[in-house]
């Protein structure tokens, strides 16, 4: 139901996105915080710890249908992925194939919001987020869907960036960003001269979501809001249930050949660009500098007459 | 520094260790490196990086285009699928506005799909790092293989423990002496061993062709049982949790 008032995705917690994305009182948390998964790495450093180490998993129903669950935390960690953080998105994704426990779910649905791997526990993360790559393809070649869902004060960046990429449906809101390095490391490493991480305007022509929806990286962009967030997984989720694969899970020889041609042809056409503006304008959009200003409705709308 | 560097080989050096004098036909594109080998009496695809490589949108697109080539050649001349060696070099992903703004994660995510399918067309995977193997620009392919074997001098990492200092605003002093009880945040071949995310790590005065004939022979098996990482971590002490957390999730 989750009728009402209109909840942010962005200035949610983890806890109220899942919440409000399922169906009303359907979610079942694994190893919720009274079971106080802790991080001894962080510990050890002296670090602030998270009794569910800043990821929430579980199982759910969403429009009726089941599905499985992991919403990363932004604000612990800035959702970086250590040893237990990943082994529970890990963990979750091998329990869709394991149908002895559980229902096989319609999909699995990962809410990233993260800057990659937690420095702090650093091998960790970045073994984790490779086992989670792993499973993700795992899922997928057993035909079942993983979607990602990317709005978040973090966004998608680091390994989770490439994770959210390997998802059948990448669900964007205009403020979410999806990326391998971020503005401010690339500033740290190469000047201020190749990426300003204080141009707030600039890394959204980079790396936001219309951007990334433009260039076909998200398949849609929706409102900044957990409704919004929620039909598009329902319709996705009966569109599956009508025609199963529809989203084709798995990836063949001839669908990633085709892949590999998209990916070339967008690297020849704009291999001296460095802002989306340009991207804006080869779209066909008529006014490429006010497409930050349109509405999520208006620029569905427009980039659907340019395609 | 590269285990050529140490021993001041070249890259023929190298592949002459790794395969026989002879028996390798490798095309060297500035950083990007492919071919075929021999391995015991069979053919295998080589596919790899060089010079510390940083991975950037074309260098992706050629690693990912070298591996679906493979698939491809296998499949219309219905022959064994081939064996792949990724040969790994890298710094880590390109630090670029350009490649941001393309989606690099894409172009590494589409380089992970091309791996996937690779292996779910029945090719073995062997990884052997030669020189660096980090962050984004290991996870993209090297990481992905059935088994992963570090050449000795081989350096692993994330992050170099100062800029993890840095980062973290936890002293280097302070880092550096916990670094030696845990394998879990600093750089080493020999700490992604204990992990379970580097199978082996080869010694100088070995036969570097043995060691890659064995190592593809296991590939096979590693293959067939899925993702072992977590539990060989388990197994060698240096990843105590994971294994059993993702279990958790599992039989919850």
């Amino acid at each position: 139901m989750n009728a009402g008032r209109r909840v942010s995705y962005y200035e949610a917690s983890a806890r109220t996105r899942v919440a409000r994305l399922a169906d009303e009182a359907s979610f079942t948390e694994f190893c919720p915080p009274a079971q106080r998964l802790t991080s001894p790495h962080l510990a050890l450093l002296g670090a602030p710890l998270a009794f569910d180490d800043g990821v929430v998993v579980g199982r759910a129903r969403l429009a009726g249908m089941p599905v499985l669950i992991a919403a990363q935390e932004g604000k612990f960690n800035g959702g970086a992925v250590g040893e237990v953080h990943g082994a529970k998105i890990r963990g979750l994704l091998d329990r869709a194939l394991n149908e002895a426990s559980s229902e096989r779910p319609a999909a699995v649905l990962l809410l990233v919001d993260s800057g990659g791997v937690r420095l702090h526990e650093a091998n960790a993360g970045l073994i984790a987020i490779s086992e989670i790559m792993r499973a993700v393809l795992r899922v997928q070649a057993a035909g079942i869907p993983v979607f990602a869902l990317v709005g978040g004060s973090c966004g998608a960046f680091g390994g989770m960036g490439i994770v959210t990429r390997l998802c059948n449906e990448v669900i964007v809101s205009e403020l979410g960003r999806i990326g391998l390095s971020g503005p401010e490391v690339i500033e740290t490493v190469k000047g201020v001269e190749e990426f300003d991480s204080k141009d707030r305007p600039l890394i959204w022509r980079v790396t936001g979501g219309k951007l990334r929806r433009t260039l076909g990286e998200a398949t849609r962009l929706v409102d900044d809001d957990v409704a919004a967030f929620r039909a598009v997984v329902a319709e996705r989720l009966a569109a599956e249930s009508v025609q199963p694969a529809h989203s084709a899970p798995v990836a063949s020889l001839a669908s990633l050949q085709a892949a590999q041609q998209k990916l070339a042809a967008r690297l020849a056409r704009f291999s001296t660009t460095r802002d989306g503006l340009e991207i804006w304008g080869a779209a066909g959009f008529a006014d490429p500098a006010g497409v930050p200003l349109l509405t999520t409705a208006s620029f569905n709308q427009q980039l659907g007459e340019a395609a | 520094m590269s285990a050529s560097e140490i021993s001041g080989i070249s890259d023929m050096a190298l592949f002459d260790r790794l395969f026989g004098a002879g028996r390798h036909a490798i095309a060297i594109d500035g950083l990007f490196l492919k071919g075929s080998a021999m391995i015991g009496g069979g053919e295998v695809a080589v596919i790899g990086t060089r010079q510390h490589a940083a991975v950037d949108a074309p260098l992706a697109l050629a690693i990912g285009g070298a591996v679906l080539d493979v698939v491809a050649a296998d499949q219309a001349g219905r022959t064994a699928p081939r064996a792949i060696v990724f040969l790994v070099d890298t710094q880590g992903q390109a630090l670029a506005r350009r490649d941001e703004l393309l989606g690099l994660n894409g172009y590494f995510a589409h380089v992970a799909q091309c791996v996937d399918l690779a292996r779910r067309s029945g090719h073995r995977i062997v990884t052997v790092i030669d020189g660096e193997a980090v962050s984004g620009g290991f996870l993209a392919f090297g990481l992905l293989a059935d088994r992963i074997c570090a050449l000795p001098g081989a350096q692993v990492r994330v992050m170099d423990l100062r800029a993890m200092a840095r980062v973290t605003k936890i002293p280097l002093e302070r880092l550096s002496e916990l670094a030696k009880a845990s394998p879990v945040f600093a750089p080493g071949a020999e700490n992604y061993w204990r992990m379970g995310a580097i199978h082996e790590i080869w010694r100088d005065d070995e036969s570097w062709s043995e060691r890659l004939a064995q190592a593809l022979s296991a590939a096979g098996s590693e293959s067939a049982s899925g993702d072992t990482r977590a539990a060989l971590g388990l197994q060698r002490g240096g990843r105590q949790l994971a294994a059993g957390i993702a279990q958790r999730m599992v039989a919850a």
